[in-house]
């Protein structure tokens, strides 16, 4: 049967169509959905794990315990989770494992750009590149068979255009495959330095025959035309080339790591002019430049973000490469400078999103706030303003402690703010570090009791699985109590006056301490709540309402508008105004 | 052979434009297109702009429409037709909601929301309707079915049957909305 799918859907029914039993990552645009999909198909078992690094063990002791595996993380997550990459290349698998690294080019929802096919070459493993659906359903089979043939783990490397594009796919039924047997090999297991000598050797050997498998592998397939031009591309380049170079011969490569070096020789040999079109960095152009080839690439095309078919087409252009008749005159006129001022439309916290208060707050107060990953970094935006750093997941923890080291006047102006999910994924271990060297900073749990900036994910503070089962949740004050920290109090931001109170105590005090602000996201609450009212007879124009920033709030022509449809109801800026004139309830709303 | 046709909704999060794509993208697969859908929906739920791009031919390769390059803009929101109208064909028609909705930084009062886009675009643009999605929805019944009025009035402009959209309309739509929905989708279609 033919259907309509995301690169992530086909993943998952790719990893259900091989017999995959364990999948496990942690969320990350724009690989989130993958193992939310394929935690839906029957005789599987799917999970989040607190962090990426946790994912990918859980992964590499259900391939030792003898199924098959996907890991699911975004580009940054592979970051987080090379540790345990690094040596499971040399423990190799014994189910087939495939990690989904998801890369963002643009940074369409992402705080840097990385080409992580580096990492396949660094680890020594197969890279394999999808440029559509069907290609990335087909490709996990693939992936597991490279995996168990060469025991090795693979990494399937999409991109946010092959995860998100939606292309057809042809499904077929579930290969129900029995385990294969754990067999106790330390030799293989232990990776003590006597046994992984030994293994770095059979990483040496696989990567040998892995480049003789690529040399005819399927995976890597020529198309060819005239052979004035010779492109060679993977991912979804290959698209982009294909559309706007049509007569053009084309290499395209679906195993970018190991190389088909024979295969490219050859391929070059053929061609008059040799360009390689790859997103990012010159991953492919400089090893085929090191082969000894005449080869254009970085020369021609951006490094930075994605391309395009324009790009594509641009740069061909500049080159004096005939390309497609459709991009030959594509002059943008429209909008032209007669066209009215476009304002930008940047995301904006919703109403009701507890977030909101607590950066209000904390802007009051005008503090440093050593800031991280998740919703809650909109508050870097006007008009809240009010976060000073972002890096990467739990950063914000060690990042304050910082800080005071760097000037100890600074500790009583400075507080770090971390989302709940982001805590159990890396904020704990900077947490310990300050109690353990008598640091003194304040910690702020933004805790909404999800992970709600990639969609809502449950985490080991939920109360249920991925799969939808009842859990354990992780008791936050007593946790971080264990670590050491005495001064911990839970509120409600959405209470200002206490929250203000609070986080006025805890900056002060001269241990470490931590503010634990518990309300749920807005949008897990389906309820729907009474919006407020504003009296504008009363309204003085103050603007203190909305420099909130809450989109249920607007003002044109000096007169302040409430939109009822939009209000949440949490009644924050009833506590703002300053003329007491937006009250509960009511029938006044415009 | 199919006429290839690229087709862009762009809107703010919560308009309905994924409903739309979906609707879209089963038509187009019923009349027997190969079809690729682009969606950018991270910031969807937080009121940032959103685009569906569909590339519809006998055989798609690129998922992407770049500028000058769309058959149809189909705007949920006047801003949003006047940030997008790059990517429409110069011989291209643009569909306008006339609904504004306020982005954050005019809502501060640190931007203005601008006056004039309608006469802009039809001064600029050769071929450009403007509809009143949203109280054609109320006079349907249901607000929230003002995406799919315009998704009618689109329906019009595009190389698939009426019965096929019909069709994929009911799939997609839960049947407790049908209805409405049904009586929304013709509304725009016989505009
Ligand atoms: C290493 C890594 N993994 C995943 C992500 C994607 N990501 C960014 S923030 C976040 C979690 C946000 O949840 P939480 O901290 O609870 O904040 P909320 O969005 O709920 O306010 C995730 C999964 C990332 N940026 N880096």
């Amino acid at each position: 049967m033919k259907e309509l799918m995301s690169g992530n859907a086909a993943i998952a029914r790719g990893a259900y169509e091989a017999g995959v039993k364990v999948g496990v990552g942690y969320p990350g645009t724009p690989s989130t959905e993958t193992l939310e999909i394929f935690s839906k198909y029957p005789d599987i078992y799917a999970q989040w794990s607190p962090n990426e690094k946790v994912a990918l063990e859980v992964g590499i002791g259900a391939s030792v315990g003898g199924s098959k595996v996907l890991v699911t993380m975004k580009h940054v997550g592979v970051n987080v989770a090379a540790d345990p990459l690094f040596t499971l290349s040399y423990t190799g698998v014994n189910g087939g494992l495939v990690l989904l690294s998801a890369d963002d080019p643009s940074m369409h929802s992402s705080q840097n750009e990385q080409d992580n096919r580096y990492y396949a070459l660094m680890a020594k493993i197969p890279c394999l590149e999808p440029s559509d659906s069907q290609e990335a359903k087909d490709m996990v089979a693939s992936a597991l068979e490279l995996s168990e043939q060469f025991d090795t783990p693979v990494m399937l490397r999409t991109t946010t255009r092959v995860n998100h594009s939606q292309t057809m796919v042809e499904t077929t039924d579930r290969q129900e495959l029995a385990n294969k047997e754990y067999i106790k090999n330390p030799k293989k297991y232990v990776m003590t330095p006597a046994n992984a000598r030994g293994r770095r050797v059979h990483v040496e050997e696989r990567l040998q025959k892995l480049q003789q498998y690529s040399e005819n592998s399927i995976l890597n397939k020529i198309h060819w035309d005239d052979t004035k031009i010779g492109v060679i591309t993977s991912g979804i380049s290959y698209h982009y080339v294909r559309e706007v170079l049509p007569q053009a011969s084309v290499l395209k490569l679906g195993m970018t790591n190991p190389l088909p070096a024979k295969l490219i020789q050859d391929f070059a040999s053929k061609v008059s002019t040799l360009i390689v079109v790859e997103e990012l960095d010159p991953f492919l152009e400089t090893q085929i430049k090191a082969m000894g080839l005449a080869v254009h690439g970085k020369d021609m095309l951006p490094n930075i973000g994605e391309l395009n078919p324009r790009i594509v087409a641009q740069s061909f252009k500049d080159n004096n490469i005939e390309v497609n008749e459709k991009y030959h005159n594509n002059e943008v006129n429209l909008p032209d400078a007669d066209a009215p001022t476009i304002p930008p439309r940047p995301p904006v916290l919703c109403a009701g999103c507890p977030h909101r208060a607590a950066f209000h707050v904390l802007r009051e107060l005008n503090l440093t706030v050593t800031g991280d990953i998740g919703c809650y970094t909109l508050g870097s935006l006007p008009p809240l303003t009010s976060m000073d750093t972002c890096v990467c997941m739990g950063a914000s923890v060690g990042m304050a402690h910082g800080m005071a080291l760097a000037n100890p006047a600074n500790k009583d102006r400075t507080v770090a703010v971390i989302g709940d999910s982001t805590f159990l994924h890396s904020g704990v271990t900077g947490l310990m570090d300050i109690v353990y060297n008598g640091g003194s900073a304040t910690v702020l749990i933004l805790d909404n009791r999800t992970t709600a900036m990639t969609g809502h994910q449950e985490h080991p503070a939920t109360g249920k699985t991925l799969m939808g089962e009842p859990a354990n949740e992780v008791d936050l004050e007593g946790l971080v109590k264990s670590l050491g920290v005495k001064r911990v109090q839970v509120v409600d931001p959405i209470d200002i006056t206490k929250f203000e109170q609070i986080v006025k105590e805890e900056t002060a005090a001269q241990e470490p301490s931590v503010i634990i602000a518990r309300r749920p996201c807005a949008l897990l609450n389906k309820e729907p709540q009474q919006p407020v009212t504003l009296d504008v007879n009363m309204c003085m124009g103050c603007r203190l309402c909305l420099n909130l920033g809450c989109p249920a709030i607007s003002e044109k022509d000096g007169v302040v508008t409430l939109n009822a449809i939009h209000c949440n109801g949490c009644e924050l800026c009833i506590s703002v105004c300053s003329q007491g004139a937006i009250m509960k309830g009511g029938q006044n709303n415009a | 052979m199919l006429k290839p046709f690229d087709v862009m909704l762009v809107g703010v999060g919560g308009q309905g434009t994924l409903l739309a794509t979906k609707v879209l993208s089963k038509a187009a697969q019923k009349k027997g297109y190969d079809i690729k859908v682009s969606e950018i929906k991270g910031m969807a739920q937080r009121g940032g702009s959103v685009v569906s791009q569909l590339r519809l031919a006998e055989e798609v390769n690129s998922p992407l429409i770049t500028e000058t390059g769309a058959d149809v803009i189909l705007s949920f929101e006047k801003l949003e037709a006047l940030r997008w109208l790059s990517y429409l064909k110069p011989e291209g028609t643009v569909i306008i909601n006339n609904q504004e909705i306020a982005p954050v930084p005019v809502l501060i009062g640190v931007a203005e929301y601008p006056g004039g886009i309608l006469e802009y675009i039809k001064r600029k643009v050769h071929n450009s309707e403007v509809i009143d999605a949203l109280d054609m929805a109320v006079e349907c019944g249901n607000p929230r079915t003002a995406n799919v009025v315009l998704l009618g009035v689109l329906a019009k402009h595009m190389p698939i049957e009426r019965e096929t959209w019909e069709q994929a309309l009911e799939e997609v739509v839960p049947n407790k909305f049908l209805e409405v929905n049904q009586k929304a989708f013709a509304a725009g279609y016989n505009l």
